[in-house]
């Protein structure tokens, strides 16, 4: 399942994606995220039938994606971004 | 603060249903999903994976005694002890506050197999459009989400939009949709489609100008219909194609919606807001067959 | 030489005069919904205030929202660049200028000559901009010239789940209802606010002196709440929603 957790506004799109066919809620991204943007559930609040754990974005960080990934964006040049780099699997993508 | 005591247009009426064809008495298992929204609260009951009975309630301020209200609502014509129930699911946005419920599934999930069951198993894109959030949801042929996104930061797009307007244009939210269609003349007016604040200094603009309030409606359908749009087509748009939540009643939006998506809206004799619901009842029907519901003398 | 600049704006319109380098005249009038209107008479305003006549002024630019509305001026400058000249022409030592109007935030870093290296922008959302504080007075019935004392007599810090300036709504309702303190509520709204446009700020990069510039730099409770999440002192001039329109009266006077 694709779970894209983020929202569109007047400004933009802010979505992060995490696959959660790919994830096995390993936890890099939680470690590595410098804003706490992720969590690993136990399981998928989504998918109710799925087994594991599973990485998702926290509550209500969901509603200001643009400014808490500010850090990592600067408006000049955005460097390789540590969830992406952290995630293994592949699992994360970022809209914008 | 003084309450404002004007007539409240955005209000609608609340609703049971029950199926007198079905005999609780005769049925295994009794599950109950029960959607909590911004908005209104349903509670349907099934019997065996069907439905059996529902209520639909405005949400007070109070979550758990919304969901008992859905409930009461649904069991008042049926006649069935609340004992009898072997499961109970809670979803939506309060569903962490149903007391009655053995759990708590999320809306996302819920709406895609309530979805599955009011509209058929060939449904793949679900669209809830709710009074605080917009869901677009991509299913298979069981129900079960393959991609989902969901957009509860910003009010452009959901009923909570549409009731700002049917306040300030004093239009009853039952009659927005025809009331839309209703004007003559040029039907080129506009107005924000990303935001309500802005979207409401623009009408006020417009009205002043000498545009109809029909007019006005017409503006704000399109521009919600536009936002709604932009969303669904980000998860991608796969036939067959369902609307389920309240906005799905207003056709002043859920049509000028479809005619920019190019595509017909799967039809159904359910009333589209008791989706989540349906689908809550469901998966307690599936965790009552794995052995989890609650042990109850008959059974 | 005498340029005036024009930025007709969401909410103001606003007309500055600059002769030899000096602002000489002011017009501010409110937009309304007929923006050539509210552009001429703000400039009446300005020409009046430093009682220069109009045949005297040799170049008008404008800028602003409703830039297309401004027919009296030969050029049109873009807001990024109108206020990175006027935070510059206020105070020359700024790098970062922050914009918050009615209905728009930027953050803007600047050279030493006030041209524009970065900006990040908050445009078509309520949410990062004046009309945010705006709906929330409104809510809370409290006119805006009183939100940002208000909200300094709080010490109470409260933080606020809305994003959206409609949600947000029911949520000061929410804690009306629970008897929160006034300060306490327009506290946490200026402070919600001021967390997104520190956030465009960092992403160009707090460089020495930051500036403050439009009309929700008249609002005390906000640059405090500012100053708080960046750990510095935030400059405002003294007119600071003049800023674009001077900025622009400026660029007609280095482009002449």
């Amino acid at each position: 399942m694709l779970a894209n957790y983020g929202y569109i506004d007047g400004s933009g799109s802010y979505f992060i994606s995490i696959d959660t066919d790919k994830c096995d809620g390993c936890g890099n991204c939680v470690t590595v995220c410098p804003s706490g943007i992720f969590e690993v559930l136990d399981e998928d609040p989504n998918d109710p039938l799925r087994d594991g754990p599973v990485a998702a974005v926290v509550g209500d960080k969901k509603k200001k994606l643009k400014y808490e990934c500010g850090p990592c964006k600067p408006v000049n040049g955005t460097p390789k971004l540590a969830c992406i780099e952290a995630c293994k699997a592949g699992a994360i993508s970022h809209s914008w | 603060m003084t309450e404002n005591k004007k007539q409240e247009f955005w209000r609608w009426e609340e609703s049971s249903w029950k199926n007198p064809d079905i005999k609780w008495q005769d049925s295994g298992y009794i599950t109950v999903g029960i959607d909590v929204g911004s908005v209104s609260s349903q509670a349907v009951i099934m019997t065996d994976g069907e439905i059996f009975a529902y209520g639909n309630v405005r949400t007070g301020s109070d979550s758990p005694y919304s969901a008992s209200n859905a409930l009461n609502f649904a069991l008042k014509d049926v006649d069935m002890p609340e004992e009898r129930i072997n499961y109970c699911v809670g979803t939506g946005y309060g569903r962490v506050n149903v007391p009655m419920a053995d759990r708590s599934i999320t809306e996302i999930a819920c709406h895609a197999r309530g979805a599955n069951f009011i509209y058929g198993p060939e449904v793949r894109t679900v669209l809830d459009v709710g009074g605080q959030d917009i869901k677009a949801i991509q299913c298979d042929e069981k129900g079960k989400v393959t991609n989902f996104l969901m957009n509860d930061k910003c009010a452009a797009g959901t009923g909570r939009g549409m009731e700002v307007f049917a306040d300030l244009l004093g239009v009853s939210i039952g009659e927005v949709g025809d009331r839309s269609f209703q004007f003559e003349g040029e039907d080129n007016v506009a107005v924000s489609n990303v935001c309500v604040v802005y979207a409401k200094s623009e009408a006020t603009g417009l009205l002043r100008k000498g545009h109809t309030t029909e007019q006005v409606l017409a503006a704000y359908c399109e521009a919600m219909a536009e936002r709604i749009y932009s969303l669904v087509e980000r998860l991608g748009i796969n036939p067959e194609f369902c609307i389920t939540g309240g906005m799905a009643k207003n056709r002043g939006v859920s049509e000028r919606l479809m005619a920019r998506i190019g595509l017909k809206a799967m039809k159904t004799r359910w009333d589209t807001q008791i989706a989540g619901a349906v689908g809550a009842a469901l998966f307690g029907y599936s965790l009552c067959l794995k052995g989890k519901g609650r042990i109850t003398q008959e059974v | 030489m005498i340029t005036a600049g024009i930025d007709c704006g969401a909410k103001n319109t606003k007309t500055v005069i600059i002769k030899e380098g000096h602002i000489v005249g002011k017009g501010k009038v409110l937009t309304g919904f007929d923006q050539t209107e509210a552009v001429l008479k703000s400039f009446e305003e300005a020409l009046k205030n430093a009682g220069i006549r109009k045949e005297d002024i040799q170049k008008i630019n404008g800028t602003g929202s409703g830039k297309s509305s401004i027919r009296i001026a030969s050029d049109i400058v873009n807001e990024i660049k109108a206020i990175a000249k006027g935070g510059c022409y206020f105070f020359p030592g700024a790098r970062t200028v922050a914009d918050v109007g009615a209905e728009e935030g930027r953050a803007v870093k600047i050279s030493e000559s006030g041209n524009v290296e970065d900006f990040a922008i908050n445009e078509k959302c309520a949410a990062g901009a004046g009309a945010f504080i705006e709906a929330m007075g409104r809510a809370l019935e409290t006119p805006l010239e009183d939100m940002g004392p208000l909200s300094l007599k709080s010490d109470k810090e409260i933080p606020m789940n809305a994003q959206c300036a409609i949600f947000a709504e029911s949520e000061v309702v929410g804690l009306i209802h629970s008897k929160t303190p006034l300060p306490d509520i327009i506290r946490a709204i200026h402070d919600a606010m001021a967390s997104r446009i520190v956030s465009l700020i960092r992403r160009v990069g707090v460089n020495n002196d930051v500036i403050m510039v439009g009309g929700v730099g008249y609002n005390p409770g906000f640059i405090r709440s500012m100053e708080r999440q960046l750990n510095t002192k935030i400059h405002v001039p003294d007119h600071p929603e003049f800023a674009a329109a001077a900025g622009a009266a400026i660029v007609a006077v280095e482009e002449a």
